[in-house]
């Protein structure tokens, strides 16, 4: 167990500069995550268009660099892809860090970086924060039949 | 065993240091640096030997065989009840009740004497700063009787307006909880004069005294406290001990929380009535080897010396907050000066998050505790969600603040 398998330099740069940080203008998912436990805070606007796909989305929060740099990675992985798609790439990082599947590593993206938090494992919980957002807002868009969604999660 | 040191002469932290074997451990191929003493201290081999002496040696239920084992098994565990209610000058030894630790101690009292004296209407006085073991109780009574919390008035550093709080009192206040010294400022609390202008109003205080009573000499009847509540596994002793001292005539008048073993004078088939204290409050096969343990450890801080444990970790305290306030870019909690506080010290390194933190001074062997420390009230006091907190006791040393404060600069340039 190394820092540099937590603190890996994809993420560093992702904490240091988030991608897709700030409020997405006519979000039709809001989501706010948080983990009671850490004090961990995500917010998540999301855009998805009639034809099923995220055009957008963004995020804000404060938290430790792992809650933060995992839901900006997050970000970069599902715009543009349909809702089909961004479930896989979930499936993929939540697998990965909660059950230790290999993913598919070029849908995940940089999202591979984070497999080294697996072994800090009362980290794993900061990464996973935002993934399990965006997972349920998906399925609240889902069962919504397409409506605009504004919800609130909360780690147990 | 420790070398019983005179006052002027001080504590020898490379003897007590020796008695711990746990700090001869290496983590991350680095000596450890245990800072982490307000979530629980480590244990001496005195106490470690305790446990196994009764259990290799003497194992048995107490005041129930005729046999050897159990008489002997029945002596230690009193005899650890008189050596902790000597510790805290305690009046007489059926005062000190053994509970689980502070939260089942404070439980105890919330519901044997919370339910028979607090009513709809009634008050409760507390602080921002309790721990929420000496909080939620509170608010568990005050939902099942109507009865109010208010909160004495106290500044981000602790320190409690004494004028204010003796203006809060009125017909309805029927308790003080108050902890003695807050487990994430550091902040002592005037417990005495809190005590004092409570009995002006004939209000009974219960003092947490979970971060107290390990680090600073505590007399109970000095004090003329009613109800103080501490965990044996923050003083060297087992976990899953701790104590509930309280005035004999308000532990009579308590009702049990258990019922079952041990309590009961006379059992019928659809009444029973209780036995003497401290056993009416003690009902069930008790947590003997833990009592025992305790014991041990009351002998241990004895041998040392509270005054000099006190003098020790002041000293240490305030090398720490001289030297972590140095650092650029720390911003540190509770009171600066190191007169009116414990070994508690929480900080904020730059706008690195408290777990960013304490996983960086992990790997440096440093064990530090990083959240809200079972206090969300007070972090929303403070501003912030979390703190990283680092906590002295009698065996650590210069050179381990010192560590911390290299550990804490390397964690900065980390994050920048």
């Amino acid at each position: 167990m190394t820092l540099e398998d937590l603190y890996r330099e994809v993420i560093m740069d992702h904490y240091r500069r988030p991608r897709n940080r700030g409020a997405l203008d006519d979000a039709n998912v809001v989501m706010e995550g948080v983990n009671p436990l850490c004090g961990d805070e995500i917010k998540l606007w999301l855009n998805i268009d009639d034809a099923g796909v995220i055009t957008g989305a963004s995020f804000d929060g404060h938290g430790c660099s792992i809650s933060q740099s995992s839901a900006s990675i997050m970000t970069e992985a599902v715009i543009g892809k349909p809702l089909a798609d961004a479930h896989a790439v979930i499936a993929d990082f939540r697998g990965m860090m909660l059950d230790g599947d290999a993913p598919d590593e070029l849908r995940l993206g940089d999202g591979v970086a984070l497999e080294g938090v697996r072994k800090f494992p009362v980290r794993i919980k900061c990464a996973v924060l935002s993934w399990n957002t965006l997972k349920l807002g998906l399925d609240e868009h889902a069962a919504a039949g397409g409506q605009r969604v504004e919800l609130q999660h909360s780690e147990s | 065993m420790v070398v019983p040191t005179s006052a002027a002469a001080g504590l020898d932290a490379a003897a007590v240091r020796a008695d711990f074997p746990v700090l001869a451990e290496q983590v991350h191929e680095r000596p450890l640096v245990y800072l982490d003493n307000a979530a629980t201290s480590q244990k001496p081999r005195a106490v470690i030997d305790a446990l196994r002496t009764y259990y290799e040696t003497y194992n048995a239920n107490i005041h129930r065989g005729l046999h050897a084992l159990s008489e002997r098994a029945t002596a230690e565990y009193e005899d650890a009840r008189a050596r902790v209610a000597r510790f805290i000058n305690a009046a007489h030894p059926h005062e000190v009740i053994f509970t689980r630790g502070t939260t089942e101690a404070i439980n105890l009292v919330a519901r044997g004497w919370g339910d028979e004296n607090v009513g709809e209407g009634d008050e409760i006085l507390l602080t921002e700063m309790e721990h929420h073991s000496n909080l939620v109780p509170w608010q568990m009574l005050a939902q099942r009787t109507g009865a109010s919390l208010r909160y004495i008035p106290m500044d981000v550093e602790g320190r409690i307006d004494l004028q204010a709080y003796a203006r809060m009192f009125r017909p309805r206040t029927r308790l003080v909880a108050v902890t003695h010294m807050s487990n994430v400022l550091g902040t002592i609390t005037p417990a005495a004069e809190l005590i004092e202008i409570a009995h002006q109003h004939d209000v009974p205080v219960l003092l947490d005294a979970a971060q107290s009573i390990p680090h600073l000499p505590v007399d109970v009847q000095a004090l003329d406290a009613d109800f103080v509540a501490f965990s044996g596994h923050k003083m060297l002793g087992p976990t899953g001990i701790g104590v509930l001292y309280g005035r004999e005539a308000l532990l009579d008048a308590m009702e049990p929380l258990f019922g079952g073993g041990s309590m009961i004078r006379v059992v019928e088939l659809h009444q029973s009535t209780w036995t003497a204290l401290p056993y009416k409050l003690e009902g069930g096969t008790p947590n003997i080897a833990g009592a025992i343990g305790l014991g041990a450890a009351v002998d241990y801080l004895q041998t040392v010396g509270m005054p000099e444990v006190t003098a020790h970790e002041h000293e240490l305290t305030e090398y720490a907050l001289n030297l972590l306030s140095d650092l650029d870019g720390v911003r540190l909690f509770g009171p600066k000066d190191a007169r009116d506080r414990g070994g508690v010290i929480s900080f904020y390194v730059g706008d690195v998050h408290p777990h960013d933190v304490g996983t960086l001074l992990d790997a440096d062997g440093i064990a530090v505790r990083a959240g809200h420390h079972c206090a969300q009230p007070l972090m929303r006091k403070l501003g912030v969600a979390a703190t990283a907190r680092a906590s002295l006791y009698l065996y650590n040393t210069a050179a381990e603040v010192d560590c911390l404060a290299d550990g804490i600069a390397r964690a900065k340039a980390f994050f920048e």
